[in-house]
This record gives structure tokens, C-alpha cells and sequence, in this order.
């Protein structure tokens, strides 16, 4: 949050409810992010804290009779949640796209590489259908996928996983978005593979000048290309802060827990399951601190009441009523 | 695509060898020696000798099909004993009858069926999909001469509206596409549709609700896709299993209509092979079953190459 500029996505207090199942879960409980244009956001945390919940919400993509959604979200100016049929299907790809996890599930099987990206083309803009072609071969050429020409007609299956979620970043860059929301875009691939993925975002990135929410499990992908580093738990911001700032200074004991997991396992690549204990249930949250079951150091307070956001620095904030800057 | 095709067809090769053999051994496992049907029942020994050398049954049975086998490469499927006429004009007419049935009932049942199981999928566990279901289980689980026996009760007899049986006027069986003969078609066609409606409406319905399911819907929509857009990517994915279904169907339908040719007194093949078993017609008989079989193997082929050419994940190979 550095100067006075006008955050790109504005997000207050959002809250997410599914309740479709016997239960509601609430996957994401009061998350509060501010982001610059052109800055590189690492979402961070275990499976199941509400990552990809919340990169969906920016879209406007849960299903809407079976979710309840609280708080407010500005992109780009526009108040996202009021958005609706044929004016939320514009905003999608256009101001705001989204790559996934695994390419090949997330492309359709029976359509080519090239139909798919000249499709989203053609629906944010009115070009013949030569020339979305044109703009697709020039796509792939941008991502550098080996032999552009022939992948234009490849299926998905017919290529390899790095040269898939290259297709994929294509097609999300198709209609030159403000906003790019990557969720975990290189846990499915090889190590090596990996790099040149998030080598060609980050380049990408600074070319166009793109906001980019990169959700990952991977401190060491966050370090290579984010700016800020948001940590989540059980469905809300714990910390964030200039990703030097966390990683020198993290203070909320689940942050310190991660980066000392890391610290423990591969120097890549290591799961953010290092910490004993295992989440809360979303349907049966606790009432006070979430993380409080599993921090040793834990007191009667953090128990019964929720903490606050609290500054640690102008730019870096935290949710912890403890002075965890003494505890280790 | 058309070396695969050729290939494909090569494979063909051996199956339609395999049912040649099948048929013309039926003649001679039959219970029974296929001329008792024609000779008087104190023929002597001399004239059953004397026969048996016409139609060369003396000679050892490799022999009998090779010189077999030979007239049916060259169209000559023998005569029919009870009618004296060539089996081949018999079966033809027969299969074209058919062929008319199955394939409107086909239709109707494919677009009803497309219809119920993409509501079903869409919606559900809504009211509709419970609708959509029910209907479509009660179309593979109803008797089929049952249904019909109760819709010539309520159009023909009751309310009068369409003929009951035959295919044409004056019970022809010469099919014509006129209205004269289309209102003899309706009753039975619609009968036979419950049965791939309710396959398809089912296979559908899974196909449809295990699409939705997947990464990639949720991808078009995060790309911008109206509800529209996406649907046509639903159907396109769904599209190489339900032709298939579509075709396997078909071929079912082709031979195993016998019940409902047998109510609505169709003048197709399941009513031709009726007759043959009832008048012990051997050669009407293991002609029919041989153009039965044969269609049912050229249709396998036809589905497998046609679900090759939709679905580009299946090899090619
Ligand atoms: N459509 C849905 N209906 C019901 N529950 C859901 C739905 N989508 C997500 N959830 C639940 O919300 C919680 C948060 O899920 P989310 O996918 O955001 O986790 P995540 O942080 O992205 O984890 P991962 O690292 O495994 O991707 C999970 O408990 C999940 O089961
Ligand atoms: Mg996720």
C-alpha cells in the first residue's frame, strides 16, 4: 500500500458462504486487500484457506444459489458484485483473466488450441474470424510456444503440460486484460518447467504492465515474483507485507510457522504442511482466533475473541493480538 | 481419417467371415434335415437321396459353403420355400421396411432423448430432472408390445385416429413416402422411440452433468462466455458419445424389433424372421439372419468411425 494512487482491486470485508451442503461453509471470512496496478500479489496458504474462493469472487464466478456473498469488491472501477448476466460475462477476459492449475482440465478437450483463443476474441470484439486466427498465432508467438503455426490447430492432449499452460497465459492475455489472477499456474508442472512458467509471467507481467494475483503454495515462487505477500488462513488475511518485510520479519505466528517449514524441507517446491495440526473445520469455526488451536503461543484471549488487524509497518499488517516479534 | 477408415474396414474382414460361417451352419444344426420341411413325410429313401444331391447336401460341408458362400457374394440367397419367391426380394423389401422404422423411431427418440437428458443434466435434482428421469426409465423399463398393444387401443380403436397394422394401404408392403403410408408408420414408430429415448435421455444426462462438472466450464466462463456460448461447448463434448449411443441404438432396433413388427403386423425383418421360424422357411431364415448380422457389423463400423472422426481424443492410430 505504498503512496496515495487508487488501488486496482479493492476488496472490503468479503465474505463467502457456501450453502448448498448440510452445512454452510464459510470459506472465506472478512478478507480486506488493496492493490496497486502493475503489482504482483502472492496468495499464500494451506489447502482449503479460501485462495481460489477468493480469486473467484473477483470474477464473480460462484454459483449463485448455492453461495452467500458479503462485503464489497471494486476492479478497476467497477462494483463487481453488482454486475450481472451479459455485463459480468464482458468483464471476464477483458478487464479481468484467469489462468489454472492444471491447463489440461482447464481447456476445452475437443476444441483446438487455436479455436479456443480465437473464440474469446471474438466474443470481447468484433473481428473477422481471420483475423482473431492472426491474433491467436501472434499469441502463441508471445508466450513462445515452440512451432506456433501447428500448435494454432493442436488439441490440448496433444501437448505437453508446459506448452498447454503457455496456450493457457495466451488465452488469458487474449483481449490485453488490466488484471491477471493466476491460481497456482505451476504446481502441475515439472521443476524446470516451473521456472520458465514463472520467468515468462514475470517478463510478461512488466511488459504490459499487468496486475497479477498469483495464488501458490511455494514461498519460494512468491519471493522470484511477487511484490507482496498475502498469507491466508482458514478464509482470512493473517499477514501481508512487502515480500522482503515477510520474509525478514514475518510476526504472525502462523507466517513465522510456514517460513520456518521451508526453512526445514527442499528449498522448492516444499508444501506449506509443516505446521501441526490441521485447519479448522469451515463449518465450525472457532469463535476467536482461528489459528489459536495450533499456535504454541497461544493464550485465553486468542481463544475468545477474534484479533484485529494490526500495523506493523506502514505497508505491513497483520492479524494477531500477541507481540510475536519477541516469541521468536 | 480415410486410411483409418480403410483400416477399419480391413478388421471387418474377419468378423463377416466368422457370421458367414454362422449362418450357414444354422441350416445344418437345426434339428432336423433342412428338406423334411419340403418332402412329403413318407418320401422314400431313394427320392430323399435323389433331393438331397439337388441341393447337394451329399457333398462334405466345407464344400457345401464354399459353393454357398459363392452364390451370396454373387446376391443368390436360395428361394423361400414357402413362397417360392427368391429370398433376396423377400429380405431386401423387408430390411427397407425396416430400415424406415428403426430409423424415424431413432430419430424421434434421439431428439426427445437429447432434449430430456440436457434438461436432466442441466437442472439437476429439480423437479425437471426427476420428470426427465422418470420418463426416460419408464421408456427402457415399459414392455414395448404392452405400449403398443395401448396405443392401438386408444388411436385406432378408441379414438379412431390411425391405422393398427401394415404399412401401407390395403396392407401393402410397399413402403411409398406418402401420407397414406406415413399415418401407417406413426404408431409403431412412436412405440419403438421410447426405447432409444429412454437410453438416450440417460446417457445423456450423465454426459451432460459430468461435463458441467469439469475445469474447463468454469475456465469459459471465467473467459467470458455467456450461458449460451458455454451450452455449445457442452453439446460439442457431448456430441461423439451421443451419436454412438445414436447408432447403437439404431442397429438394436434393427434387429430386435420382432415384438413390435409382430403387434403392428409390419411387413419388416423382425416380421419376415417370424414367419420363416413359424413356417420352418430355413433358407428365408438364414437369410435374413445374415443381412441382419451383416448391417449390425457394417454399423459398428460406421459408429466407431464416425465417433473417430468427432472426438479428437480417441487415436487414430
Ligand atoms: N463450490 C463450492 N461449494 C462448497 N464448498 C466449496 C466450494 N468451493 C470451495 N469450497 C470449499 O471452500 C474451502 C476453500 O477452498 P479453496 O478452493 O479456496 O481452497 P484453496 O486455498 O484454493 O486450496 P488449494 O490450495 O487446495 O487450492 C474448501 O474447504 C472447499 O472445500
Ligand atoms: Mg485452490
Amino acid at each position: 500500500m505504498t503512496g496515495t494512487a487508487a488501488p486496482i482491486i479493492d476488496i472490503r470485508d468479503l465474505t463467502v458462504t457456501f450453502i448448498g451442503g448440510r452445512k454452510p461453509v464459510h470459506a472465506v471470512n472478512g478478507v480486506t486487500l488493496a492493490i496497486q496496478p502493475a503489482e504482483v500479489l502472492a496468495l499464500l496458504g494451506e489447502s482449503g484457506s479460501g485462495k481460489s474462493v477468493t480469486l473467484r469472487s473477483l470474477l464473480g464466478l460462484h454459483p449463485p444459489g448455492r453461495t452467500s456473498i458479503g462485503g464489497s469488491i471494486q476492479v478497476a472501477g467497477k462494483d463487481v458484485m453488482a454486475l450481472s448476466g451479459r455485463a459480468l460475462a464482458d468483464f471476464r477476459g477483458k478487464t479481468v483473466s484467469m489462468i489454472f492449475q492444471e491447463p489440461l482440465l482447464a481447456l476445452d478437450p475437443v476444441y483446438t488450441v487455436g479455436a479456443q483463443i480465437a473464440e474469446t476474441i471474438q466474443r470481447h470484439e468484433a473481428v473477422s474470424r481471420v483475423k482473431a486466427r492472426a491474433r491467436a498465432l501472434a499469441l502463441l508467438q508471445k508466450v513462445r510456444i515452440p512451432s506456433p503455426e501447428r500448435r494454432l490447430d493442436a488439441f490440448p492432449h496433444e501437448m505437453s503440460g508446459g506448452m498447454r499452460q503457455r496456450a493457457m497465459i495466451a488465452l488469458a492475455l487474449a483481449c490485453n486484460p488490466q488484471i491477471l489472477l493466476a491460481d497456482e499456474p505451476t504446481t502441475a508442472l515439472d521443476a524446470t518447467v516451473q521456472i520458465q512458467i514463472l520467468l515468462l509471467l514475470r517478463e510478461l507481467q512488466r511488459e504490459l504492465g499487468l496486475t497479477v494475483i498469483l495464488v501458490t503454495h511455494d514461498i519460494g515462487v512468491a519471493v522470484e515474483v511477487a511484490d507482496r505477500v498475502a498469507v491466508m488462513y482458514a478464509g482470512r488475511i493473517v499477514e501481508t507485507g512487502p515480500v522482503r518485510e515477510i520474509i525478514r520479519n514475518p510476526r504472525h505466528p502462523y507466517t513465522q510457522g510456514l517460513l520456518a517449514s521451508r526453512a526445514h524441507g527442499a528449498m522448492t517446491g516444499s508444501r506449506l504442511d509443516a505446521i501441526p495440526g490441521s485447519p479448522p473445520d469451515l463449518a465450525d469455526l472457532p469463535p476467536g482466533c482461528s489459528f489459536a488451536p495450533r499456535c504454541k503461543h497461544a493464550k485465553a484471549t486468542c481463544v475468545e475473541t477474534a484479533p484485529e488487524i494490526r500495523s506493523v509497518t506502514a505497508d505491513h499488517w497483520m492479524r494477531c493480538m500477541l507481540d510475536a516479534e519477541a516469541a521468536e | 481419417m480415410l486410411f483409418y477408415a480403410l483400416k477399419r474396414l480391413i478388421y471387418v474382414l474377419p468378423v463377416a467371415f466368422g457370421v458367414s460361417v454362422v449362418c450357414f451352419l444354422l441350416v445344418h444344426i437345426t434339428p432336423g434335415d433342412p428338406l423334411t420341411a419340403v418332402l412329403p413325410v413318407d418320401a422314400s429313401a431313394e427320392l430323399q437321396a435323389q433331393m438331397r444331391a439337388i441341393y447337394g447336401f451329399d457333398k462334405p460341408l466345407p464344400v457345401q459353403y464354399v459353393i454357398w458362400l459363392g452364390k451370396v457374394l454373387t446376391g443368390d440367397l436360395g428361394t423361400s420355400i414357402a413362397t417360392g419367391r427368391a429370398v433376396l426380394t423377400e429380405v431386401s423389401r423387408a430390411v427397407g421396411n425396416t430400415l424406415i422404422l428403426s430409423a424415424v423411431a431413432t430419430i424421434i427418440g434421439f431428439f426427445l432423448g437429447c432434449l430430456f437428458g440436457f434438461v436432466a443434466g442441466y437442472y439437476r435434482d429439480s423437479a425437471m430432472d426427476r420428470l426427465a428421469s422418470t420418463l426416460s426409465v419408464l421408456g427402457v423399463s415399459v414392455p414395448h408390445y404392452w405400449l403398443g398393444m395401448v396405443m392401438v387401443i386408444i388411436f385406432s380403436v378408441q379414438l379412431n385416429w390411425l391405422p393398427a397394422t401394415g404399412a401401407g394401404p390395403g396392407g401393402s408392403a410397399e413402403w411409398a413416402w406418402d401420407w397414406d403410408h406415413i399415418r401407417h408408420l406413426i404408431l409403431p414408430a412412436v412405440t419403438m422411440s421410447v426405447i432409444p429415448m429412454g437410453v438416450i435421455a440417460r446417457t445423456v444426462r450423465a454426459l451432460v452433468a459430468e461435463i458441467l462438472s469439469q475445469d474447463f466450464i468454469l475456465a469459459l466462463a471465467a473467459k467470458g462466455l455467456t450461458d449460451r456460448g458455454i451450452f455449445i461447448h457442452v453439446v460439442k463434448n457431448a456430441a461423439p458419445t451421443a451419436l454412438a449411443v445414436m447408432g447403437l441404438q439404431l442397429g438394436y432396433l434393427l434387429g430386435g424389433s420382432i415384438l413390435i413388427e409382430t403387434v403392428f403386423s409390419w411387413p419388416g425383418t423382425g416380421f419376415l424372421l417370424n414367419a420363416a421360424i413359424f413356417q420352418r422357411d430355413l433358407p428365408l431364415l438364414q437369410g435374413t439372419i445374415l443381412v441382419l448380422a451383416m448391417f449390425f457389423v457394417l454399423l459398428n463400423l460406421l459408429v466407431d468411425v464416425m465417433q473417430t472422426a468427432l472426438d479428437p481424443r480417441i487415436q487414430r492410430g
